[in-house]
């Protein structure tokens, strides 16, 4: 399976999915003509469309490289393993991924991306017969400015409710202002434990960005939170403007009855995921993620799902 | 778009005020997290020469080498907050006119465009093969194997490289302007 998980990374590191690209586009639309921001996002796309023609990476920063893979019951997590690792050192040698895993002791950069916690790799056992493998490669300057609360927050008044998730939100968008490669998409975890929560939140980056979420107290906080993070003025790369976010998912998991968590990861917008399915022997690539694939995608995409 | 020729003089910098649309031509040498500790800490005298009226680039690039020669794949800014505690004190000693990155710096760094006469550039964060298209040679690599490929210091000649000034050499900065503004919004938002 090596080189059908090099070509994942390839797809990922090189073609950012449609669904964002008219996020992109929609979002420059709104910006005012000649402004710093509508220029940026003129670049980005056609930055976009260079990457996709050339097999280039979006971003030099290829980032965290996140993976799901569901797998049937007979396939060997020790065998995936090995083939995910092969095709990343591929990866870097093709240049489609930077050497981007650094020893944190030593400051030794390991030149092939692998090493402990390196990639990043969780695994699902179902009881389907084909494979599905999603990749999530998510930028450094993002995660810098990605944030966790635990509620009660006296500084910005968040207790443990939907009032209190909201200022999180909101405060966590503010206090990212364009260090994190806007306009952003922010994921959200509630709840779980520390680590859980934050893995929740990133969870919620695999979704469509013009999603719905089906539980609707979330539904309506997705909207409401997305319309306030645009309200800040905030903008593209932090130049000011009315695109601050593309969209905002939230998740959540039971707690403790002693804590809140609430985890916010910030995705760029290089929201550089993609799918593939091995099905009978046979592969086949999609920018629809199976996690995506839990909530209500648009009429566009729906149709063409897995 | 006002054309920077590089190196570059103070006067000339000078003249560049917040919301300029600027474009390189000429030499800019990248420096991030691992090159900025290591310069102020053994202020190495070969950047003398590269960095002095010239450009700092926070970038870690994607690299290919050919033959002996390296392109830049992928190249674009990587967030400059990071070189706050350190950039102040290597634009004085190097007199460094530009530093190129994005999400923009503090004060110290504000105060520091100010005194040596140098602005800062705001590249399009993430656009990397559009950036690295205006890279038209890699002139040099140094100190590739003791900091890796991202935080090496590039040499790379540039033909028409895009920024935006964000902060200049008048005391003005869009993202504390941003800041301030955006903090308005927020507590409204919140309800503090």
């Amino acid at each position: 399976m090596q080189k059908d998980f090099l070509e994942l990374i390839r797809r990922a590191s090189c073609d950012l999915p449609a669904d964002v690209i008219r996020a992109i586009k929609q979002g420059r639309n709104a910006e005012a003509n000649g402004s710093p921001s509508r220029s940026a996002l003129d670049d980005v796309i056609e930055n976009c469309d260079l990457a996709s023609r050339t097999s280039r990476p979006i971003c030099q920063d290829t980032g965290t490289n996140i993976w799901y893979v569901h797998h049937p019951r007979s396939v060997s997590q020790m065998a995936l393993t090995r083939d995910i690792l092969a095709a990343t050192r591929k990866a870097t040698k093709l240049a489609y991924l930077r050497p981007n895993a650094v020893d944190s002791i030593t400051g030794k950069n390991s030149g092939d991306n692998t090493g402990p916690g390196a990639p990043v790799i969780h695994f699902h056992e179902w009881s389907r017969k084909s494979l599905v493998a999603d990749l999530l490669l998510k930028g450094g300057g993002s995660e810098n400015v990605s944030a966790q609360y635990s509620l009660p927050n006296g500084a910005i008044g968040a207790g443990r409710d939907l009032e209190g998730i909201r200022r999180s939100v909101v405060d966590a968008v503010f206090n990212a202002q364009g260090k994190g490669c806007g306009p952003g998409i922010i994921g959200v975890g509630v709840g779980g434990d520390r680590a859980t929560s934050m893995i929740e939140a990133k969870e919620q980056l695999f979704r469509l960005v013009n999603d719905k979420n089906p539980d609707p107290v979330l539904a309506k906080l997705e909207k409401t939170l997305h319309k306030q993070c645009n309200e800040l003025g905030i903008g593209p790369m932090g130049f000011g403007g009315s695109t601050t976010v593309m969209g905002v998912k939230i998740g959540a998991r039971h707690r403790l009855p002693a804590s809140f968590f609430v985890s916010i990861a910030y995705l760029c917008w290089a929201a550089r995921r993609a799918s593939l399915s091995i099905s009978g022997g046979v592969a086949t690539y999609s920018q629809i993620s199976q996690q995506a694939m839990k909530y209500k995608l648009p009429a566009t995409a729906a149709r063409k799902g897995r | 778009m006002i054309r920077i020729e590089l190196p570059v003089s103070e006067k000339d910098i000078r003249k560049l005020k917040v919301g300029d649309e600027v474009s390189l031509h000429g030499t800019i040498v990248t420096a991030r997290d691992a090159a900025h500790k290591l310069m102020v800490e053994e202020w190495p005298k070969f950047v003398e020469p590269l960095l002095k009226d010239g450009a700092i680039y926070h970038c870690g690039p994607v690299m290919k080498k050919t033959g002996k020669s390296w392109k830049a794949v992928a190249a674009g800014p990587t967030t400059s907050i990071r070189e706050e505690p350190y950039e102040a004190a290597v634009m004085d000693h190097y007199k460094v006119r530009l530093i190129i990155g994005k999400g923009g710096m503090g004060p110290k760094t504000l105060k520091a465009c100010k005194d040596v006469g140098a602005v800062y550039l705001h590249a399009v964060g993430g656009a990397a093969p559009l950036l690295a298209d205006t890279v038209v040679r890699t002139k040099a690599v140094h100190l590739l194997d003791e900091l890796g490929v991202p935080e090496a210091f590039w040499e790379f000649e540039v033909d028409g490289f895009k920024g935006i000034v964000t902060m200049d050499s008048h005391g003005k900065s869009l993202h504390s302007t941003l800041l301030r503004k955006s903090k308005k919004k927020r507590d409204a938002i919140i309800g503090l």
